[in-house]
């Protein structure tokens, strides 16, 4: 039984993190790319970005100050029990969320979206998003917070199988364009494509590829993996930087996530994880034990299964 | 080209914004105060008296909401403070620029060379753009103190009109000048030169949208 004390005050640790601290990975991807940047105002945005990651860190302030939307992911193992339940875990991801608004401080962004009503908080109506995955095994549970930012850079389209690659390259490049133009997409960023499912399905599963999965990181199918680093150069070759001064780095990874959607439609979603790409991780084990990363590590072969029933010895045996 | 860094003081004289360049690095000194929409509605469309001298104690308006708290004591606690994009406020800022003096527009992502012409040069102003636009910690070690927040029951902490004592705060970039010039438009031209060979082999899509833009070299701003 996991103590709904230590997740509440792993949450509050988690709120910080995520913050303040910008993770390893797309830290070196920020790195690498300024080392590549020859557009001289654009690495001057670079320079001033990396400035920014240690000054956050010294001084143990938010790196942005618009410090994003916080919301939670939350996975479980099969044998994860909860002390008060899944009722006192969303109260105490509710209360981490507001106590570190006012602690960190974050910026209070969050508003009913007629009345502007705001708690100060970043509590109210619907937020924070708390979405749940399950693995087949374990008796831990993974508390993963993401604070995305920003307005632009997130599209969705219906395309077509007669669509083809070539619509969706399309579909991507125009996002890349319109949201890239004076950097309002504040790139470079870790690009999002979600492809099919239903349309909420392709928003939740292209916003997934940009938060939840790490630089680097491929998509197990391999030509998907292949269509991440073709999409990626495609990217990086618009001529476009950091604030749309021209440069060569707009995508400093691109991720791809599938979903089987309607027979007749191909729907495809683009999202940016801007320059504060800002997610933390921890594990709690039953025992008390709690392990911080920032891999969520989401995509798993059970997320990603396309078979009836789930049997790990079948899997493992192929 | 060499990137030139400037001191600039929050009631700038003319002849100082004139000296700006496209492109310049900019550290500001002196009382700062954010107005996005929310002030903007309630000092212009609720004719709300304005709790400033303006523009003799500042004539430099942020963009922003700063991850900030009001402690028990009345005493400010401000993190991070990055901008917000400014576009979507051309509505409120002519007349704003009329009633207040403002020489500085500081934002994210900058104005239509079209602004700059209409009201920016007229009233004397330039606008500044942050860099990044992350650099939220690094603008917050230029906030020498919080001198006050005004409005906030009104309008909450992020809409509330923050007066900030700026000390070296930047950096910022120079994005217009008194021609009326844009930095963006700058750049976004030289980009459009490729625009056509990256899309090259592309198609366009089988449905089509309303109102839908084939030129990719427009803004949708």
């Amino acid at each position: 039984m996991i103590p709904i004390s230590l997740i509440q005050s792993t949450a509050e640790t988690l709120m910080d993190k995520a913050a303040i601290e910008i993770p390893q990975d797309y830290l070196d991807g920020l790195q690498h790319a300024a080392k590549t940047e020859d557009g001289d105002l654009s690495s001057f945005v670079l320079k001033a970005m990396l400035e920014n990651y240690e000054a956050a860190k010294e001084d143990r302030r938010a790196m942005c100050g618009d410090t994003g939307v916080p919301r939670w992911f939350v996975k479980l193992g099969n044998e994860a029990q909860v002390e008060g339940g899944m009722v006192a875990l969303e109260a105490a991801l509710r209360r981490a969320t507001a106590n570190a608004t006012n602690g960190v401080p974050l910026r209070p962004n969050r508003v009913h979206p007629l009345w502007r009503t705001d708690h100060d908080n970043n509590v109210g109506i619907g937020a924070p998003e708390i979405e749940y995955g399950f693995e087949p095994e374990g008796a831990w549970i993974d508390l993963i917070t993401v604070h995305k930012g920003g307005l632009f850079g997130t599209d969705y389209r219906m395309l077509f199988p007669s669509d083809g690659i070539q619509g969706i390259k399309r579909f991507y490049l125009d996002s890349l364009m319109a949201f890239g133009k004076r950097g309002l997409a504040c790139q470079p960023a870790i690009i999002g494509i979600g492809l099919g499912g239903s349309k909420d399905i392709c928003m939740t599963l292209g916003k997934r590829a940009s938060t939840l999965r790490v630089v680097g990181s491929r998509n197990s199918d391999p030509k998907i993996a292949e269509m991440e680093d073709e999409f990626k150069e495609l990217g990086n070759s618009i001529g476009m930087g950091a604030m749309g001064f021209v440069g060569k780095n707009m995508v400093i990874d691109c991720n791809i996530e599938v979903g089987y959607c309607h027979t007749g439609g191909m729907p495809m979603s683009v999202h940016a994880f801007c320059l504060s790409s800002r997610r933390a991780v921890a594990r709690i084990h039953a025992d008390g034990r709690v392990e911080h990363r920032t891999d969520p590590d989401w995509f798993t072969s059970y997320q990603r299964r396309e078979t009836v029933d789930w049997e790990p010895v079948r899997e493992a045996a192929q | 080209m060499r990137i030139r860094e400037i001191r600039l003081s929050t009631t700038p004289t003319d002849e100082a914004i004139a000296e700006l360049r496209l492109g310049d690095i900019v550290y500001l000194d002196g009382l700062m105060y954010t107005a996005r929409e929310g002030v903007y509605m309630r000092a212009l469309e609720d004719k709300a008296n304005i709790p400033m001298e303006l523009p003799s104690q500042s004539a430099a308006n942020f963009h922003c909401s700063p991850a900030a708290r009001i402690n028990p004591d009345g005493s400010f606690d401000m993190g991070a403070v990055t901008a917000t994009a400014s576009f979507r406020f051309a509505k409120w800022l002519p007349e704003w620029m009329a009633k207040t003096g403002a020489k500085l527009i500081v934002g994210k992502g900058g104005m239509t060379s079209k602004d700059y012409k209409e009201y920016f040069v007229p009233n004397g102003a330039v606008y500044l753009s942050t860099v990044g636009y992350g650099t939220g910690a690094l603008l917050g070690r230029g906030v020498e103190k919080v001198e006050a927040v005004h409005w906030n029951e009104e309008l909450g902490l992020a809409q509330a009109m923050w007066v900030i004592k700026c000390n070296k705060m930047g950096p910022f970039i120079v994005a217009s000048d008194m021609q009326g010039n844009c930095l963006f438009e700058r750049e976004n031209a030289k980009i459009a030169e490729n625009v056509a060979r990256v899309y090259e082999g592309t198609k366009p899509a089988v449905l089509k949208r309303y109102g839908e833009s084939d030129d990719r070299t427009d803004e949708v701003i």
